[in-house]
């Protein structure tokens, strides 16, 4: 296939994936392997006073189980399970075992581990573990976090875990709201979300007790980050870790973590000599995976008389769940940055404290902090609008970046260069898609007929950091890895090309966007070209997936190695022109002398030369194979303005979106048909967030909607088709000129969905309401009983 | 989630089904689609020790009319209702109803049979049949028997079969008469928060989700009956009953949401 960049080429991907042929960790089975079976805290807080395993012990097909002092006096690790991000250096951060020894402190943790011969034995043994509880009060939410006695941990003396300001210059802040004509507050939830990859979590590990290796397949974003934690957490010297991620059916985050069950697996399989798996139940993943958001923002903006913005002020309380796993404190941090939105600020600040609670922890999810960031900004410029008295879209163009036009390198209050922009195009276009003026006018047309579906127009023009990053800049926060990406291209004796990708896929598309930059580069098609990726013996150096960084960071080491390996073809076709390099030029995948036509040689030819080195230039090496890890030298922003219609019956409170436009601009394209999948599906998950999706608890702390009978995931049939566009404002921060898209639609699009339903029940006097706006509190908010 | 060990025994006739259903007693389930009873075993909310499956009795998969009533074989799947040409004709109502249940995966496994014995006050099959005024016919050791839908249903998850008996038809009268189908709920999928259905120019009036049963809005149908206009019968559909609380509603809303949706549901069917 003759694809290049830009080309919306079908994925390579999707013959092997829709016909069955690729392996996820639960389709892969190793001889005589032990099932996991996990009983799990029944109680949001409580001390466990015994654990009785003898009936399990009896029961059909078990070989052992494990309570959680049984494996501390183990010895199976050297330390408590990962927090890479220690934001403070004061962080509160109590130890995380796999399985709890003495305190649970959420539903949903493990606190003994069956292992048996099927999944149904296991499940059938683990009901005769009995455990008794002593229980102990539970913090339920965030606010009870920081308001009332009430510890998620009865060996710490305080709920909060730490307290992490960015205010540039407080004087300037304070002297924004008092110089402001007009001012706002405002309070946000950013209610807890499970994430619910089409494939749940798994892990087979396989040991070799000869060699003393593990091989550890798993439903996994990051088997890189894995390997290395496992290493540090277990004392498994790394060298004999082999992290494998085989076909991973989504992650959106979810997949970004150092699990119990993991660590787990591991080591049981070291411990016993016998290959050791589970894959997760829909309710299992519900309490025990991470969830997302978990936020309390408050917001305040200050204004002139015209609305331009003077100061933006945020504090944030944010949930961090029973435990700080792999990114857990971070994830309010990425947002941080991006509380000023697509706008000229003076002034910021802002400040977050993370508080335990007796929950499920939080960490990254589709987004991971900006999504919460982008609705609050978003969401508080329609209040301001209503208050200056002008419109969502004039609010807007009064404040963006270098007045709405084109620019460059911009240093935002919040600290950050924002690479580049011109957010103005964005929102002419997504109004004119849109046909707003007849929207506006249509609207009104209800609203005065009294006719009982309402009409709602919500505007959102986010930015979002992505790239991820800069090491330095990471190190700068406390993040404990870098943020390179790293690459191998080589060209095989026939002239085919395996590249190795640091960056590990888990649905994105990679083996095709990477294929389709080989073939750009090197003017070969894509057929000649096969990734290699999600394997730790394959591809030893990487940072995954996360973040939308595959691209922009990955995706550009991709194209430089290339660069690297067509440099060393171009000596090596010189060396057999006997002409100088410079005197060669490379077009369509053949180098030839210029003004020598005549003498040509596809690159793809020259791989055979440097196999067999029988004639290569003196002191060069054999081979085509360049490798680079590259680390960018700033983030990559990506923006769009997003227009939801909504239309809201009065009757039955029932919110139906009727209309979605999109116009984003991720810089330059690789593949538009990914792009449009990426917008597709972010979108319907900031839409998930903002209708549907809400993680619900009694007040003990219980779960009470862990299944996806009663916690809604939204399906295809719940939205419109949607209506994309782009606008194309390439990077300054990578050679290819790209940003990311993956999170692009979420962080778009929650903001956009809520305004539009609040614009559609003004005339009701509502002017807030939580997500997700069910159908429940709609109608409530219509009664005037609040919302 | 792992269901617990049970035995899975085939019938190979209603009158075997039966057989068995005396020799295993209470410990067992009659398996018709499963899309219900398999989740609740998912779950471990249903432990039935030994399964009897009746999903391969397709003698009972018919859709006939007879005698001014429409006969349905127990085992007839919900895709096969809803593109049935005999409803179409004689009974659209029950033919719609059975169009809009879950996904088009349910569909084809659902029986009506099992939706009915199953008896769940949020599905929208019995609430259609018994709208309907339509009739169960149930199968025992000693014959069978005909029971009318308004006696049927029993409480939650629960009807007056008695642990020997299985369902072996349904029938519901020809009836072309107004009628509608207003189902309420979040998702395409999802089950009802309320649901309404109206058949025979309103003479037939049943609420989804309002109780622990399926239920007649009895009041609402006894206005209508006696003069009343559809908006004012629609006043009293919530009368008598005892609506649920969960995720999606209170009792104030589900009350509100089956008088508003009632009202819509008559005047979709043209009762004026």
């Amino acid at each position: 296939m003759t694809a290049t960049i830009g080309t919306a080429m079908i994925r390579k991907e999707d013959p092997p994936l829709l016909t069955g042929e690729n392996k996820f960790v639960d389709d892969i089975h190793a001889p005589g392997e032990l099932w996991m079976g996990m009983v799990r805290s029944t109680s949001a807080h409580a001390k466990i006073t015994s654990i009785d395993t003898s009936a399990a012990e009896q029961m059909p097909g078990v070989h052992s189980v494990y309570t959680g002092a049984q494996l501390d006096e183990m010895n199976l690790w050297l330390a408590p399970l990962p927090c890479a991000w220690p934001v403070t250096d004061d962080m509160v951060n109590p130890p995380h075992y796999p399985v709890a020894i003495d305190e649970v402190h959420h539903v949903g943790e493990i606190v003994a581990v069956v292992l048996a011969t099927s999944r149904y034995l296991a499940a059938d043994a683990i009901e005769h573990v009995v455990v008794d509880y002593d229980y102990l009060p539970a913090v339920t939410s965030v606010a009870q976090a920081r308001d009332s006695g009430v510890l998620a941990h009865s060996e710490l003396d305080a709920n909060k875990a730490y307290h992490w300001p960015l205010v540039p210059d407080p004087d300037a802040l304070d002297a924004a709201f008092e110089n402001a004509a007009h001012t706002i507050t405002a309070d946000f939830v950013q209610q807890r979300l499970i994430p619910a990859a089409m494939e749940p979590r798994g892990v087979l590990a396989v040991p070799s007790p000869m060699g003393g290796d593990v091989t550890l397949y798993s439903a996994t974003q990051v088997p890189h980050i894995l390997k290395v934690m496992i290493a540090a957490t277990t004392g498994i010297p790394e060298q004999k870790l082999r992290i494998i991620a085989p076909a991973v059916g989504g992650g959106f985050g979810a997949k970004l973590n150092v699990n119990p069950d993991e660590i787990l697996a591991v080591t049981l399989a070291q411990k016993i000599g016998l290959p050791v798996r589970w894959t997760e139940s829909r309710t299992e993943a519900a309490g025990s995976t991470h969830h997302g958001r978990g936020q309390l923002q408050h917001v305040e903006l200050a204004a002139d008389s015209d609305g331009k913005l003077l100061g933006v002020r945020v504090h944030v309380d944010a949930d961090m769940g029973a435990y700080m796993m792999l990114l857990t404190p971070g994830v309010p941090l990425l947002g941080s940055f991006l509380y000023s939105g697509v706008y000229d600020v003076p002034a910021f600040g802002f400040t977050c404290d993370g508080y335990f609670t007796n929950l499920t922890p939080t960490d990254a999810y589709r987004g991971a902090g900006r999504p919460e960031a982008s609705y609050a900004i978003e969401r508080a410029m329609d209040i301001l609008a209503t208050e200056v008295g002008i419109g969502p879209d004039e609010i807007r163009r009064r404040n963006y970046i270098a007045g709405g036009e084109f620019f460059e390198n911009f240093d935002a209050a919040s600290t950050l260069t924002f690479d580049s922009g011109h957010y103005g195009p964005t929102l002419d276009r997504a109004m004119e898609i849109a046909k707003y003026d007849e929207l506006r006018t249509e609207q009104q047309r209800r609203r005065d007929s009294g006719e009982g579906k309402q009409l709602g127009i919500g505007l959102c023009t986010y930015v979002e950091i992505c790239g991820l990053a800069p090491s330095r800049a990471l190190g700068g926060l406390n993040y404990g890895a870098g943020g390179w990406e790293h690459a191998v291209v080589r060209m095989l004796p026939t002239g085919k090309v395996e590249v190795v990708s640091g960056s590990t896929p888990h649905g994105q598309g990679h083996e095709t966007s990477w294929s389709q930059i080989i073939a750009s580069k090197m003017g070969i098609s894509t057929d000649d070209v096969t990734v290699l990726h999600s394997d730790t013996a394959l591809s030893p150096l990487g940072l995954d997936t996360y973040g939308s960084r595959s691209l922009s960071v990955g995706g550009v080491a991709i194209a430089m190695a290339a660069d690297k390996v067509i440099d060393k073809a171009k000596l090596i076709a010189a060396h057999q022109f006997e002409a100088s390099p410079d005197d060669l030029e490379f077009a369509d995948g053949s180098f030839s002398v210029k003004g020598t036509p005549t003498k040509s040689v596809h690159i793809q030819e020259l791989g055979f030369a440097a196999f067999t080195a029988h004639d290569l230039p003196d002191g060069m090496e054999p081979n085509l194979q360049e490798q680079v890890t590259f680390d960018p030298p700033n983030f990559a922003f990506p923006f769009g303005t997003h227009v939801a219609v909504v239309e809201i019956d009065e009757v039955t409170g029932g919110v139906e979106l009727i209309d979605y436009i999109a116009v984003d601009d991720c810089g330059n394209q690789v593949n538009p048909l990914i792009v449009e999948g990426q917008v597709h599906g972010g979108i319907v998950q900031g839409v998930a967030q903002a209708l549907f999706e809400i993680a619900l608890y009694d007040d003990d702390g219980n779960p009470t909607n862990p299944s996806l009978m009663d916690y809604l995931v939204p399906s295809a049939a719940e939205v419109p088709s949607m209506q994309l566009d782009y606008t194309v404002t390439p990077s300054t921060s990578n050679p290819l000129g790209v940003k990311g898209v993956g999170e692009a639609g979420t962080i778009g699009s929650a903001a956009a969905v809520m305004n539009a339903v609040v614009d559609a029940l003004s005339p009701y006097g509502v002017t807030d309401m939580e997500m997700p706006a069910t159908p429940k509190r709609v109608w409530h908010a219509i009664q005037g009983g609040g919302s | 989630m792992i269901p617990a060990a049970f035995d899975y025994n085939v019938a190979e006739s209603a009158e075997h089904a039966i057989q068995l259903l005396g020799e295993y007693g209470d410990e067992s389930k009659l398996l018709a689609g499963g899309h219900s009873l398999i989740p609740m075993m998912r779950f471990r909310l249903a432990t039935p020790t030994v399964l009897i499956d009746v999903g391969r009795l397709d003698d009972l998969r018919y859709i006939r009319s007879e005698n001014g009533h429409i006969a349905i074989g127990a085992m007839t799947r919900h895709e096969q209702l809803e593109n049935s040409d005999v409803l179409a004709d004689s009974c659209p109502l029950l033919r719609h109803v059975a169009s809009i249940v879950g996904d088009p995966a349910v569909r084809h496994r659902g029986t009506l049979g099992g939706t009915m014995a199953h008896s769940d006050p949020a599905s929208d099959l019995p609430a259609a049949v018994l709208a309907l005024g339509g009739t169960i016919v149930a199968q025992g050791p000693g014959g069978t028997r005909e029971i009318a839908a308004t006696d049927f249903f029993k409480g939650y998850f629960e009807s007056v079969l008695a642990a020997d008996e299985m369902i072996t038809e349904v029938r519901v009268p020809a009836n072309t008469g107004g009628w509608n189908y207003q189902k309420f709920n979040r998702r395409a999928q999802d089950w009802a928060i309320v649901g309404v259905a109206v058949a025979d120019g309103g003479k037939g009036i049943s609420l989804v989700n309002m109780g622990s049963t399926p239920i007649r809005a009895s009041a609402a149908e006894a206005a209508l009956a006696g003069g009343a206009s559809a908006a004012d019968a629609a006043q009293a559909a919530a009368e008598g009953t005892t609506p649920p609380v969960d995720h999606n509603a209170d009792v104030e809303y589900r009350t509100h949401l089956a008088k508003a949706l009632t009202a819509r549901a008559l005047s979709e069917a043209g009762v004026g």
